[in-house]
C-alpha cells in the first residue's frame, strides 16, 4: 500500500548511527556484546523496520539510539547532534524530539494520571503550539474525546498502547521509535495499530523506527527494513527486495520459518535446520 | 424530566476513602478517641491520678473496669491516656513516613553516592536493637516526652526509607517513567508526578501498622522514666504496671484494648486509604506486597 | 444436531475426545459470568483439532474445562466424552489420575511450567513413576528415549541440566517429553508456540505434527496465531465471546471463511497478499 513512496531522495536525514557497540559486562561471566558495529539512517518522513528474534539486539539498539543504554564505542547522531545518555539532568532541549513508544501497554502509562493531562504533556513540547490538541489527537488514534478523562486501566492493551501513540506524536517529534510497540497485542490488531503509527509518523513528518520480531508486519508499514541477529545487521535494503530476494542466509531462514496463513498445511522452516 | 433532574442533581458524596464499610468503623473509632482526648476525659467526673484506699478492685458497680496497684480508676486512667498516648503516637508515624518516605525515595531515584550514604546511615540505626537505642537517645536529650518522641523518630524512619527504596527502584525503570523523561520532565518532576503516586500505597499501609508499634515502644520508654513522667496516665505505661500485678487483669486488659481498637482503626483507615488512592478500583495486590 | 456429528465421524467409538454443548459459568458471589456458551468440538486421534480466537475469546477456558483445571467458582455443563466417560463429571480425583496420564497439556511458557530447582531429569522420573509405576532404571531409560524423540541434544546430559540452563525452544521440547511420558491419547496445546521465536517455532511445529502422525495422538491445538493454525490444524474451530462460529476443515475456514468473523481475522493478517490491494478492513 505505502512501500511504494520512497521518502524523497532530498529529504534531510535526522538519524545517523555510525559502527555502534554495546557491550555489557555480566557478573562472573564473559563480555556481552549485545550490539555488534550497528549503522543505520533515517530520513523525514520514513519508516525504518528493525527485525529480528528474542536476544539479536533490536530493543538494545533501539534504546542506545535513545541515550538509554550506554554506547561502548560508536556514535548516535541524531540532527547532526550527539545524543547523549538519559541521565538524573534535564533531557537537552534538542533531543526532545526524539520519542519512544514502548512494548509493554500495561506499563507505559502512569497509571495514576488521566489519559488527557498524560497526553497534555505531550503537547507541551510541541513547537507548534496548536498543531494537535488532546479531543483531535484521541479521535486521530480511534477513541472518543470524552476519553479523555479517564485512566489507563480503563482502556484494553491496544487502545493504550493508542494512547501512547498520541501522547508521543503529540510532542511532534522528529523521531519516533516504536520498540515492539505490537508484540503484546491480539493478532488481529497488530495489523491496524502498526499502520497507525506509520500514517501518524509520516503525518508529522517524523521519521519512524519500527523495532519489531514480526517481519509480516513491518514488511506492509515499512519502507526500508533492517534484519538483525547476534548483534549485527544481516541485510538491509528497501522491505520489498529484502522480503522477495533475501540475499544473506539468515533472512531467507527467518523469512522460511514465517508460518503462511494459506490452509495449505505447509509447515514453515527447514526441514533439517534444528534450532540449539 | 423531573426525574431525570433527580438523579443526575449534584448530591452529598463521601469522599472516596469512606465508601468502605470497614474504613466508617475504622472512622468512627478514630472520631470517638479524638473526642475522648479533647473533650471526655476533661469532664470525666473520676479523677485518674486520685489514690484511694480499694485497691486491686475487680471492675464492679464502682469502678466499671476496676482500680489498679494505687487505687486509681482505672477507667478514668484508660480516658486519660488517649491525650498523650493517641496524638504522641500520630505525631511519630507521620514524621516517620515523610522523614524516612523522603530520604528514601532520594536514594532509590539518584542511587550512588547518595542512596549509599543514606542507606548506610539507616543500616547504623537498624544495628542496635530499637527499644536501646530509643533509649540512650532519650536519656542523652533529657527525659520528656518531646525527647522521646524526637528519640523515636530517629529509631523508626530506617524502615521507612528502606520500603521506600525499594518500591522506587522498582518503578524507577517503568516504562512511563521512561517516557516521561524522555518528555524532558526533570528529576524531581519524575519523582513527584510518576513515581511517587504509584509507590506510596505500601508506605501508607506501613504506617497505619505502625501506629500501634508507635503507642508500645513510647510505653517502653515511659516505662523507662524517659517518656511520660509517672503519674501522668500512658497506655502503654498502664499495660506495663498490669503485667506486673499478674491476677488483676483488668489493669493491663482495658487499656491494651484501647490499644488494639486504635491500631485496627487505622488498619481499616489505611486499607480503604489505600484503595480509594488506586483508579484501578479492584487492584488490591500492589498495597499487600509488603 | 446429531446428524452433522454421524457425518462428520464414523459411528464407532473414536479414540479421541469429544466436547458437545459445553458451557462454563464462573460465579462470584452474586455475579454470574457466561463464560463459554455451549462449545461444540471434535479431536479425533491422529488429527490436530485448532480452536482459534482472539483473547477472552473463551478458547483456554475450552481447554481448561476439559482437563478440570478452572477457577473457583466455575459451573460447567455439557460433555466431554473421552474413553466413553464424560469428563466434567469425573471427581476431582479420578480427574487428577487421568490428567497428566491419558490427557496432557503443554503451555504457552515452558518455564511457567517447570519446576526451577528440580532437573530435568527428575521432572521427568517423577511424572513417570507417580503414574506409570515405573522402576527407577526403567523410568531413566523411558526419559532418554522421549527426548530424543523430541529431538533434544545429548539426553543423557540433559536430564541432569536444570531448566534455566535451556532455551525457550528446548524447554518447550521439554515439556511436550514431559506430556508425553505417559503415552497420552489427547494432548491439550494451549498457544505452545507463541512464546517462542519464528525459527524455533517451525521446529516445534514439526514436532507436533510428528508426533501426531506417528503416535496417533488426538491434539487440541489452543493458537490466535492463523498462520500458525493453518500450518498445524487439520480441523479448525474459531471462536468469539464463548461461542463456536465456525467450523471446518483447514483449507475451507481459512481460503474461504463463511463467517464474517472469521473473514475478518483472516483479512487482518499481514501475511495475506490481499491486504496490500485492499486495506479497508472495519
Amino acid at each position: 500500500m505505502t512501500n511504494e513512496t520512497p521518502a524523497g531522495d532530498g529529504a534531510e536525514e535526522i538519524l545517523a548511527v555510525n559502527d555502534i557497540t554495546v557491550t555489557y559486562r555480566r557478573p562472573g561471566r564473559s563480555l556481552l556484546t549485545a550490539v555488534d558495529g550497528v549503522s543505520l539512517s533515517l530520513r523525514r518522513s520514513e519508516v525504518l523496520g528493525l527485525v529480528g528474534e528474542s536476544g539479536c539486539g533490536k530493543s538494545t539498539t533501539a534504546r542506545a539510539v535513545c541515550g538509554l543504554e550506554p554506547l561502548t564505542s560508536g556514535s548516535v547522531l541524531f540532527n547532526g547532534e550527539p545524543v547523549s545518555p538519559l541521565s538524573m539532568k534535564r533531557r537537552p532541549k534538542h533531543l526532545l524530539g526524539i520519542q519512544m513508544v514502548f512494548q509493554n501497554p500495561y506499563a507505559s502509562l502512569n497509571p495514576r494520571r488521566r489519559i488527557g493531562s498524560q497526553i497534555e504533556d505531550g503537547l507541551g513540547l510541541n513547537r507548534q503550539r496548536d498543531a494537535w490538541n488532546v479531543n483531535e489527537l484521541l479521535e486521530k488514534v480511534g477513541l472518543h474525546p470524552s476519553d479523555r478523562d479517564k485512566y489507563p486501566h480503563q482502556f484494553s492493551g491496544g487502545q493504550r498502547q493508542r494512547i501512547a501513540i498520541a501522547r508521543a506524536i503529540g510532542t511532534g517529534p522528529d523521531l519516533l521509535i516504536g520498540d515492539e510497540p505490537i508484540a503484546s497485542l491480539d493478532a488481529s490488531l497488530q495489523q491496524r495499530v502498526a499502520a497507525l503509527m506509520r500514517d501518524l509518523a509520516i503525518q508529522a513528518g517524523s521519521g519512524l523506527l519500527f523495532i519489531s520480531h514480526d517481519l509480516a508486519i513491518v514488511r506492509t508499514i515499512a519502507d526500508r527494513v533492517a534484519v538483525m541477529n547476534r548483534g549485527i545487521i544481516e541485510e538491509e535494503g528497501p522491505v520489498d527486495t529484502v522480503w522477495r530476494h533475501p540475499t544473506s542466509a539468515y533472512a531467507r531462514r527467518l523469512l522460511a520459518a514465517i508460518p503462511v496463513a494459506d490452509g495449505l498445511g505447509k509447515l514453515p522452516g527447514l526441514p533439517t535446520r534444528r534450532q540449539n | 424530566m423531573s426525574l431525570e433532574q433527580g438523579l443526575t442533581r449534584p448530591r452529598f458524596r463521601l469522599p472516596a476513602t469512606l465508601r468502605n464499610p470497614m474504613a466508617v468503623v475504622g472512622a468512627s473509632i478514630i472520631l470517638l478517641w479524638i473526642l475522648v482526648a479533647a473533650v471526655i476525659s476533661h469532664i470525666w467526673p473520676v479523677d485518674p491520678l486520685a489514690q484511694n484506699f480499694d485497691r486491686l478492685l475487680p471492675p464492679g458497680a464502682a469502678h466499671w473496669f476496676g482500680t489498679d496497684q494505687l487505687g486509681r480508676d482505672v477507667l478514668s486512667r484508660t480516658l486519660a491516656g488517649s491525650q498523650t498516648s493517641l496524638p504522641l503516637s500520630l505525631l511519630l508515624v507521620v514524621c516517620a513516613m515523610i522523614l524516612g518516605g523522603s530520604l528514601g525515595a532520594i536514594a532509590g531515584y539518584f542511587g550512588k553516592a547518595i542512596d549509599e550514604t543514606i542507606m548506610r546511615i539507616a543500616d547504623l540505626v537498624f544495628a542496635f536493637p530499637t527499644i536501646i537505642l530509643a533509649m540512650v537517645i532519650a536519656a542523652a536529650l533529657g527525659p520528656s516526652l518531646t525527647n522521646a518522641v524526637i528519640a523515636m523518630l530517629i529509631v523508626s524512619w530506617p524502615s521507612y526509607a528502606r520500603v521506600m527504596r525499594s518500591l522506587v527502584i522498582g518503578a524507577r525503570g517503568s516504562e512511563y517513567v521512561i517516557a516521561g523523561r524522555l518528555m524532558g520532565s526533570g528529576a524531581f518532576t519524575s519523582l513527584w508526578r510518576d513515581i511517587l503516586p504509584n509507590v506510596l500505597a505500601p508506605l501508607l499501609v506501613l504506617a497505619t501498622l505502625d501506629v500501634g508499634t508507635a503507642i508500645l515502644l513510647l510505653s517502653g520508654l515511659s516505662f523507662l522514666g524517659l517518656g511520660a513522667v509517672p503519674p501522668t496516665p500512658d497506655w502503654g505505661a498502664m499495660v506495663s504496671d498490669g503485667v506486673q500485678q499478674f491476677s488483676s487483669w483488668w489493669i493491663a486488659v482495658f487499656p491494651g484494648l484501647a490499644i488494639l481498637s486504635v491500631v485496627l482503626a487505622f488498619n481499616f483507615l489505611g486499607d480503604a486509604w489505600r484503595d480509594s488512592l488506586d483508579p484501578r478500583t479492584a487492584d488490591a495486590v500492589q498495597g499487600r506486597a509488603i | 444436531m446429531a446428524g452433522i456429528n454421524a457425518s462428520a465421524a464414523p459411528a464407532t467409538v473414536s479414540p479421541g475426545l469429544s466436547i458437545r454443548g459445553l458451557r462454563l459459568e464462573i460465579r462470584n458471589g452474586k455475579s454470574i459470568k457466561t463464560i463459554l456458551k455451549g462449545i461444540d468440538v471434535e479431536v479425533p486421534a491422529g488429527r490436530i483439532t485448532g480452536l482459534a480466537g482472539e483473547s477472552g475469546s473463551g478458547k483456554t477456558m475450552t481447554a481448561m474445562a476439559v482437563c478440570g483445571l478452572l477457577p473457583d467458582g466455575s459451573v460447567t455443563s455439557g460433555d466431554a466424552i473421552f474413553e466413553g466417560q464424560n469428563l466434567l463429571d469425573l471427581s476431582p480425583r479420578r480427574m487428577n489420575a487421568l490428567r497428566g496420564r491419558k490427557i496432557s497439556m503443554i503451555f504457552q511458557d515452558p518455564t511457567a511450567s517447570l519446576h526451577p530447582m528440580i532437573s530435568i531429569g527428575g521432572q521427568l522420573t517423577d511424572h513417570m513413576r507417580h503414574h506409570m509405576k515405573y522402576g527407577k532404571a526403567e523410568a531413566h531409560h523411558r526419559a532418554v528415549e522421549l527426548l530424543t524423540m523430541v529431538e533434544v541434544p545429548r539426553p543423557e546430559e540433559a536430564l541432569r541440566k536444570f531448566p534455566h540452563q535451556f532455551s525457550g525452544g528446548q524447554l518447550q521440547r521439554i515439556a511436550i517429553a514431559i506430556a508425553l511420558a505417559c503415552n497420552p491419547s489427547v494432548l491439550l496445546a494451549d498457544e505452545p508456540t507463541t512464546a517462542l521465536d519464528v525459527t524455533v517455532q517451525a521446529g516445534v511445529l514439526r514436532l507436533l505434527r510428528r508426533l501426531c502422525d506417528d503416535l496417533g495422538i488426538a491434539i487440541l491445538l489452543v493458537t490466535h496465531d492463523l498462520g500458525v493454525m493453518s500450518a498445524l490444524a487439520d480441523t479448525i474451530a474459531v471462536m468469539r465471546n464463548g461461542e463456536v462460529v465456525e467450523t471446518g476443515n483447514r483449507f475451507q475456514v481459512i481460503t474461504s471463511p463463511k463467517h464474517p468473523y472469521t473473514k475478518a481475522l483472516i483479512d487482518a493478517l499481514p501475511t495475506h497478499e490481499a491486504i496490500m490491494v485492499d486495506d479497508d478492513d472495519e
